[in-house]
């Protein structure tokens, strides 16, 4: 229990020490900061709209904040969850237009299958680079990430796109693609909120990306991969296929936002649709500690935020929206900050005998 | 003229030298020996500025000096060329000779006029060298003339080197100790750090021998033979005493045939080595440190990945030079790591953790489909159990193996390593860094593996440890078996000289 409660203590330090700083700026532009987070934080708690958008807002970041807290786990940085995303997103919305005849029990099935391979599959790249080749997976997930992005943007464009249409985006999913909103299920939750079942199934994410990670051999092979190396060969573990494996559920992690985006929200594929989620992601799992439980946390703060964020740039003179963005970027710092903190309380911490 | 006085260093508990005193003549070439850890390198280290004593002094040309810094040795005219070249690799000699001592004006360097410079300095030595060529493009025995000018060119009077043969071919060798006579001949002095017998006997006028952070003898080369220096360097009389009843050695459990390691870099680092493991045996491999050792042990685990492997190895009749690691684990090779930290254990991860490490993909721990599922109560049974015979204090499996101090991590390794009854057990020094207590333990422990007719490969450059331990004692030198010795009868000379290569004799 002391565990759990220190290890909430600094991210939530963090946190705080964010929003003071990031009140001074308020101050400094001419506002009010107390007004300021009031409709920030307030905004995104009101039922059912403020709730209901903070889960929408949040249900890409689980999966991004998971898929990079997976890779980090061995060792990896994973900065290609955006890309990894817009290929799942483009393949979930060929499969859902391409199987629109398909009954809803076959094809959503098949779509969320879809996301879950391409989006593995891509994030499998990198890590075949690195385990064979040394490719470092930072610069190889960066280029990967235009790659996607392009070639979503070319099979949209010249193969999927409705005749006419001046956006660049892909015919409708089949009516049996599409997940349900939590609208139907939640009595004075209005269909009309975009929050979806994809909530839940980030949620199940989590659990299983818990067990998998703590109660499995796999998981156990990743994280002493990412821990030791040399300690993980010497104990047997072919660290090359761990690097692949993790990258390839990392990428399929990523690709899951395709099931919140595409199947509960947009219902086809929609060219510049993340809002950058992918690399939120790797704020989301810096102030998680990797964890699932703590990516769930910091998922639905970063939500709450994007959400609030709306509210603020409408009813204040000076501050835009654009301050949210400010509050993640001092969070990460002060997040960071805090490891090297606690890297110095380790190095004086007396050894016991 | 350079001396310590009394020289003491404690690093925590460990004392590194111990009241040392050393005279160095000027215009000489003076020779520090002594195992590993004897303290020569920090002695020197003392003499550089690097580190500063916590007590006695160090006298240059008569004057009582406190060197806060190398910046303070060097304007004394000391220099040092370290073990690991502190070179900027994709720079030219001349650049890195010159780097931190421009010459020129503020705003324009004049390069020619050191190239010039640098020039004079090398022809003096008899150096071939080209001050423009580019440092990773140099073989290292080039490397290593640059280290040599760069003290040079700072006027260094007195040269430290710290083992600077050791990552030299027997050519180079001798091109090194060409130059180190050309600036004897120059007035210079030169301190150089070995624990090659022979080298010494070639080069130096004087030699200082080191042991367990004392000096324990100074003699005139001329005066002195590789054998007193060998007893020096290696012989406390009294052994460390094992209670260790006669062995009964059975079948042979391992056998290696011209086994051969070439690293990635091209370098051999073992060459044609051959011998057997019977079951109910200790084999130990005596040697210094770095005379392909540890590659014979990681090759033996499969751990060698990025080197070259030619030869066999067998178990029990078995080839299983070419498995991968998990594979030999499963025919019953254990492994105790020369590096615990490195290796040996997961620091960040619990105990529990750490006793699966090497068996977290089979029953008990590892059950249903596929062994997926990691079985948490046979997790902790079989942590408790490690922790329990083997005397890991505190027993808490929750503890991180960073909390545990170096006795307790390695019994912890050594727990998870027996714990499965292994037919082979590769061992590489399995006592560093652990206390007098720890070290009797484990100790015991492998004589009563031993016993229960484990086949057991011991590698330890603790001569005591290896003679006390070994019922077969096999000496390497430069990745070659170069003998085999009764570790009852052999005296710690005969082991000496065999591992130094010290003597034609």
């Amino acid at each position: 229990m002391n565990k759990v409660l220190r290890e909430l203590l600094f991210p939530a330090a963090a946190v705080a020490a964010a929003f003071v700083v990031g009140g001074l700026l308020v101050l400094a532009v001419g506002d009010r900061p107390l007004l300021t987070y009031e409709l920030l934080i307030g905004s995104a708690l009101t039922w059912p709209d403020g709730i209901g958008y903070t889960l929408f807002y949040a249900t890409p970041l689980i999966f991004t904040g998971l898929a990079v807290a997976v890779a980090y786990r061995c060792g990896l940085l994973n900065i290609g969850a955006e890309g990894q995303l817009y290929v799942a997103a483009f393949a979930t919305a060929w499969a859902g237009i391409t199987f629109a005849n398909l009954p809803a029990l076959v094809l959503v099935p098949l779509c969320f299958l879809a996301a879950i391979v391409s989006g593995g599959a891509w994030g499998a790249i990198p890590g075949v680079l690195k385990a064979r080749f040394g490719a470092h997976e930072v610069i190889t997930t960066i280029m990967l990430n235009f790659v996607a992005v392009a070639l979503a943007s070319y099979f949209t464009q010249y193969h999927y796109k409705p005749p006419g249409d001046p956006i660049l985006e892909t015919v409708a999913i089949g009516d049996a693609a599409r997940i349900p909103r939590l609208g139907r299920f939640l009595p004075g939750f209005p269909e009309r909120i975009p929050a979806n079942v994809a909530f839940l199934v980030a949620l199940v994410a989590c659990l299983l990306v818990y067990l998998f990670l703590w109660r499995t051999r796999f998981g156990f092979e990743i994280r002493a991969t990412g821990a030791s190396p040399a300690a993980a060969q010497y104990g047997g573990i072919a660290t090359g296929r761990q690097v692949v494996l993790a990258m390839a559920i990392s990428g399929a992690l990523a690709g899951m936002v395709a099931i919140n985006e595409v199947l509960g929200y947009r219902y086809r594929y929609y060219d510049g649709f993340s809002a950058g989620y992918g690399f939120t992601g790797i704020a989301v799992a810096l102030l998680g500690r990797n964890h699932p439980l703590g990516v769930i946390v910091a998922a639905l703060l970063f939500g709450a935020l994007l959400r609030g964020g709306l509210f603020v740039d409408i009813f204040t003179e000076h501050v835009s929206k654009d301050l949210v963005m400010v509050l993640q970027g001092l969070i990460i710092l002060f997040v960071a900050a805090e490891a090297i903190f606690r890297e110095r309380l380790r190095a004086r911490a007396p050894k016991a005998t | 003229m350079l001396e310590l006085r009394d020289i003491t260093k404690r690093f925590g508990a460990v004392v590194a030298n111990d009241a040392v005193t050393i005279r160095v003549e000027p215009g000489t070439i003076h020779a520090i020996v002594g195992e590993n850890g004897a303290g020569k390198s920090t002695a020197m280290r003392i003499a550089y500025g690097f580190y500063s004593p916590d007590g006695g002094e160090i006298v240059v040309d008569g004057e009582p000096r406190r060197l806060a810094s190398p910046h303070d040795a060097i304007a004394l005219g000391i220099g040092m060329v370290h073990q690991h070249f502190m070179l900027v690799e994709p720079m030219t000699v001349a650049e890195n000779i010159i780097l931190g001592i421009e010459p020129g004006s503020r705003w324009a360097l004049d390069m020619p006029g050191a190239i010039a410079r640098i020039r004079a300095l090398a022809e003096q030595l008899g150096m071939a060298i080209d001050p423009t060529a580019r440092i990773e493009t140099l073989a290292v025995g080039i490397q290593q003339r640059v280290e040599l000018l760069k003290a040079l060119y700072r006027e260094a009077r007195i040269l430290i080197l710290d083992e600077p043969t050791a990552v030299l071919s027997p050519q180079a060798v001798g091109e090194l100790f060409a130059i180190l006579r050309q600036m004897r001949a120059q007035g210079k002095t030169v301190v150089i750090v070995t624990h090659k017998l022979s080298e010494v006997l070639a080069i130096s006028d004087a030699v200082t021998v080191m042991r367990d952070g004392k000096v324990v003898g100074q003699r005139k080369t001329a005066e002195t033979s590789a054998a007193e220096l060998a007893r020096l360097m290696v012989g406390r009389d009294v052994l460390l005493r094992v209670e260790k009843p006669p062995a009964h050695p059975a079948a042979p459990v391992l056998a290696v045939r011209g086994l051969t390691l070439t690293t990635a870099g091209g370098a051999r680092r073992l060459d044609d080595v051959g011998f057997e493991v019977r079951a109910g045996e200790i084999v130990g491999i005596a040697g210094i440190e770095g005379n392909g050792q540890t590659e014979l042990i990681e090759a033996l685990a499969g751990l060698a990945e990025d080197a070259t492997v030619a030869g066999s190895v067998t178990l029990l009749g078995e080839e299983v030079g070419r498995l991968p690691v998990r594979a030999r684990r499963h025919r019953g090779i254990a492994h105790v790591p020369e590096d615990r930290h490195r290796r040996g254990l997961l620091l960040d991860f619990d105990l529990a953790e750490n006793c699966i490490l090497g068996a977290a993909d089979r029953p008990p721990v590892a059950v249903g489909p596929l062994r997926s599922w990691l079985d948490r109560v046979a997790i902790r049974r079989r942590g408790e159990r490690i922790v329990a015979e083997h005397d890991v204090r505190p027993p808490v499996l929750a503890l991180k193996a960073r909390a545990l101090s170096g006795g307790n991590q390695q019994k912890l390794v050594m727990g998870r390593e027996l714990t499965d009854g292994p037919k082979l057990l590769l061992v590489a020094q399995p006592t560093r860094g652990v206390d007098i207590g720890g070290i009797e333990f484990i100790h015991r422990r492998l004589v009563e593996m031993r016993d229960k007719g484990c086949a057991i490969l011991l590698v330890s450059s603790e001569l005591e440890e290896v003679t006390a331990l070994a019922d077969r004692l096999l000496v390497i030198r430069g990745g070659r078996i170069v003998g085999e010795v009764d570790p009852r009868q052999a005296t710690t000379e005969q082991i000496g000289l065999l591992m130094t290569g010290g003597a034609a004799a």
